[in-house]
């Protein structure tokens, strides 16, 4: 009997003993965590895309609380509402942020740049980048092996299979940049969405001079210069021989897209011209899908 | 039991349907491209302008840098235009495009046939003549032989390696070098001993070619310190680390060069060049390329000059076969198909392969099954599956701690996989991205 008592007494003292131990440890050593972080966590989309610049939304929900200025910092996925949220807990100024979407600058479709010769290498952009310059004359465009696809974590684009070009589901593009990175030819960009979606952007990243260019793919930009000369706004330089349209400069006046000769300009968007035909509008023009 | 190297290998048939052709002299072209990037390291630089007259041999742009090398004119005439010209990797490279104008060569070479066996430069004079002259690795890798005449301070040759391997399949022109051009390789092995200071040379040869090792040894029965070393066939023993582990049994160690262990090893073309540039002031202008593949109607091995297109060289062949669905400059196993047949021949173009449709595609993928065939025949001792994988899914830290640069890229696993995997090209991607990060970190 008392064997049991000893037994027990002992553990229950051992027991004690230890809880001193730790209750005195987790004072001494208490690491202080901001609750602030656990409650902007939260209210963060929980996408973990990276879109924001950081490894995840905890590490963002951090940055943001250890930020005395949060007017530079946008999760693109949550947009203005969440910032806003974020903004109210924390009691900062939020930022201004447009927001943007993902643009495809290439329009070499099967029609547009023949394919003159045939890659059976792995399907991945990056490998058949390092390996050479493509099926095609252009060394600039779109391989088509569907690199940004396999990267877009929200279901926002898809390779057309006619036209061999990745295409970009509007509505569901968060501008988190994935695709950008994945993109061995640097061919998709972020641009701002724009009023009513509405956005002008040269379709082309061919960089080789005019006469190359267009003997490669009917619809690149040869460089010649005709927009930059009509825009009253300076929004578009020419560089490389390729034209770059300033999304902060651009007002959508739609000067510079009738008068390019290879219609390597696209208008995203926009009700057609009233003056012109409908003829002059691309073809890629429905509202839901867009590239 | 022949030495061979100790890790790995593979044996594709060698089909060497080629090697009883003689060296043929390739007729002129009417115009030549000569690429300005023909070597490994820094592209050279030109003065010349559209319209220049210019001599066969003359230097038409200069080496730009220490590893780099000069190009001279293979052809004498006019500079049509510099240009830029997609090359055989699709890409838009600078080139000199020249008309040939007769065949008018410059007074300092000497373009008699007899054999000049006495060496009267000095070793300093020697590495000079062969960077002057342009001559470059003629195996494949063109690496500028100069630089690998000049072992870095400190280190000590103590044996030269030939390599008159040829382990590519198809590939036949050092084969051919080796039988019609023994006497003036054999000189040109002691220019480079002489260059080197070193008293060993040993030609490594695989036992394929037993009349180019008979021949050789006739030759060299006489001569102090020059052996021919019989080699077993086993695909890649023309790497250079491989063929010195073969003939010397030295194990050269992981991102170090050979003169790590003592040795160094120059191409049998190469060889030749460097006899031709020392004794007969003869700029690197042409080469011997091997035109062949199953359905070509006359395999022939061509002395063609420098820029000449590829497809003069398919045309003197026999022309490109009905069924033709894929050409390839170098061999089966390490050459790059081509993605337009004029791009033209260049300093490490050793032959162009036409290969029917049957046998020119890809088997469809199928999922990795673990059975380990790459391990085992991976000569550098890798492991290709896992390399592919850390490639693919960006696993960079890794895939430089499995050593992954040091992948030579002979593509035996790629060859081996019974699953069709493309281990190689997932590896090579690998490498060039594990490549940016360390020369960043420097």
């Amino acid at each position: 009997m008392s064997i049991v008592l000893i037994t027990i007494l002992t553990l229950a003292g051992l027991g004690a003993l230890a809880a001193v131990i730790l209750y005195l440890a987790s004072q001494k050593f208490k690491v202080f965590e901001d609750p602030r972080i656990n409650q902007v966590e939260e209210a963060l989309p929980a996408a973990n895309c990276g879109g924001c610049g950081f490894p995840g939304c905890r590490a963002f929900a951090e940055a943001l609380v250890k930020a005395d200025d949060i007017s530079d910092l946008n999760c693109p996925v949550g947009g203005a509402d969440v910032m806003a949220t974020v903004a109210n807990i924390l009691g900062k100024e939020m930022g201004k942020s447009d927001p943007l979407v993902a643009v495809v600058r290439c329009n070499g479709t099967c029609e547009h740049r023949p394919r003159l010769n045939e890659y059976e290498g792995a399907t991945s952009c990056a490998v058949a980048a390092a390996l050479y310059g493509g099926e095609t004359g252009c060394s600039y465009g779109c391989y088509g092996l569907g690199d940004c696809v396999e990267a877009c974590d929200f279901n926002a684009m898809y390779m057309d299979e006619k036209t061999g070009l990745p295409v970009i589901i509007e509505d569901n593009c968060v501008a988190c940049g994935a695709c950008v990175d994945a993109c061995p030819k640097e061919i998709i960009e972020l641009r701002k969405k724009g009023p009513k979606s509405r956005r002008i952007f040269v379709s082309c990243v061919n960089q080789d001079k005019g006469a190359v260019a267009k003997k490669a793919c009917d619809v690149a930009c040869i460089g010649c210069g005709k927009c930059a000369k009509v825009c009253p706004f300076d929004a578009i330089t020419i560089e490389n021989n390729l034209a770059y349209i300033d999304y902060d400069k651009c007002r959508l006046c739609r000067k510079c897209v009738p008068v390019c000769p290879t219609n390597a300009i696209h208008e995203i968007n926009f009700p057609p011209p009233k003056p012109k035909p409908a003829k002059e509008q691309e073809p890629a023009n429905t509202p839901e899908s867009s590239n | 039991m022949l030495k061979t190297f100790s890790l790995g290998g593979i044996h594709p048939a060698d089909r060497k349907i080629s090697a009883g052709k003689s060296i043929e002299v390739l007729p002129l072209p009417k115009r030549v491209v000569v690429p300005l990037a023909q070597h490994i390291g820094a592209p050279a630089k030109t003065e010349l302008k559209k319209g220049d007259q210019i001599k066969t041999g003359q230097v038409i742009a200069k080496s730009g840098g220490f590893v780099s090398a000069n190009i001279h004119s293979p052809v004498s005439g006019k500079v049509f235009k510099l240009d830029e010209v997609v090359d055989a990797s699709g890409y838009r490279k600078p080139v000199i495009i020249i008309d040939v104008e007769g065949d008018e060569w410059d007074e300092s070479i000497d373009r008699s046939e007899t054999l000049k066996t006495e060496i009267s430069l000095s070793s300093e004079e020697i590495i000079k003549k062969v960077g002057e002259m342009g001559i470059v690795g003629m195996g494949g890798a063109t690496f500028p032989a100069h630089v690998k005449l000049s072992p870095p301070p400190g280190k000590k040759c103590d044996v030269l390696i030939i390599n008159g391997v040829e382990c590519e399949p198809f590939l036949t022109s050092d084969h051919r070098v080796m039988l019609e051009k023994g006497d003036e390789l054999i000189v040109g092995v002691k220019i480079l001993m002489k260059a080197l200071k070193v008293d060993r040379a040993v030609i490594g040869i695989e036992n394929n070619k037993p009349d180019a090792i008979q021949h050789l040894t006739t030759l060299t029965e006489n001569e102090q310190g020059i052996e021919i070393q019989p080699l077993k066939v086993q695909y890649p023993q023309g790497g250079e680390k491989q063929l010195i582990d073969a003939v010397i049994g030295r194990q050269v160690p992981s991102g170090k060069l050979p003169i790590e262990v003592g040795a160094v090893v120059h191409n049998v073309g190469t060889t030749l060049a460097v006899y031709e540039a020392v004794q007969k002031n003869k700029p690197l202008i042409e080469r011997v390329v091997t035109v062949t593949g199953p359905g070509v109607s006359k395999p022939s091995n061509f002395l063609a000059r420098i820029g000449t297109p590829v497809s003069q060289l398919i045309e003197a062949a026999g022309g490109l076969p009905d069924n033709t669905g894929k050409v390839i400059g170098g061999g089966p196993m390490m050459g790059k198909a081509l993605s337009n047949l004029e791009v033209p021949i260049t300093k490490g173009s050793s032959g162009i392969l036409v290969l029917p449709h049957e046998e020119a595609h890809r088997k469809p993928v199928e999922n990795c099954i673990r059975c380990g065939k790459c391990v085992s025949v991976c000569p550098m001792g890798l492991e290709p599956y896992l390399l592919m994988i850390e490639a693919e899914k960006e696993l960079l830290d890794r895939a430089e701690s499995d050593n992954i640069m040091d992948c030579i890229e002979c593509g035996s696993c790629s060859f081996t996989c019974p699953a069709n995997r493309p281990l190689l090209d997932y590896i090579r991607l690998g490498k060039g991205n594990v490549g940016k990060i360390i020369r960043n970190r420097n």
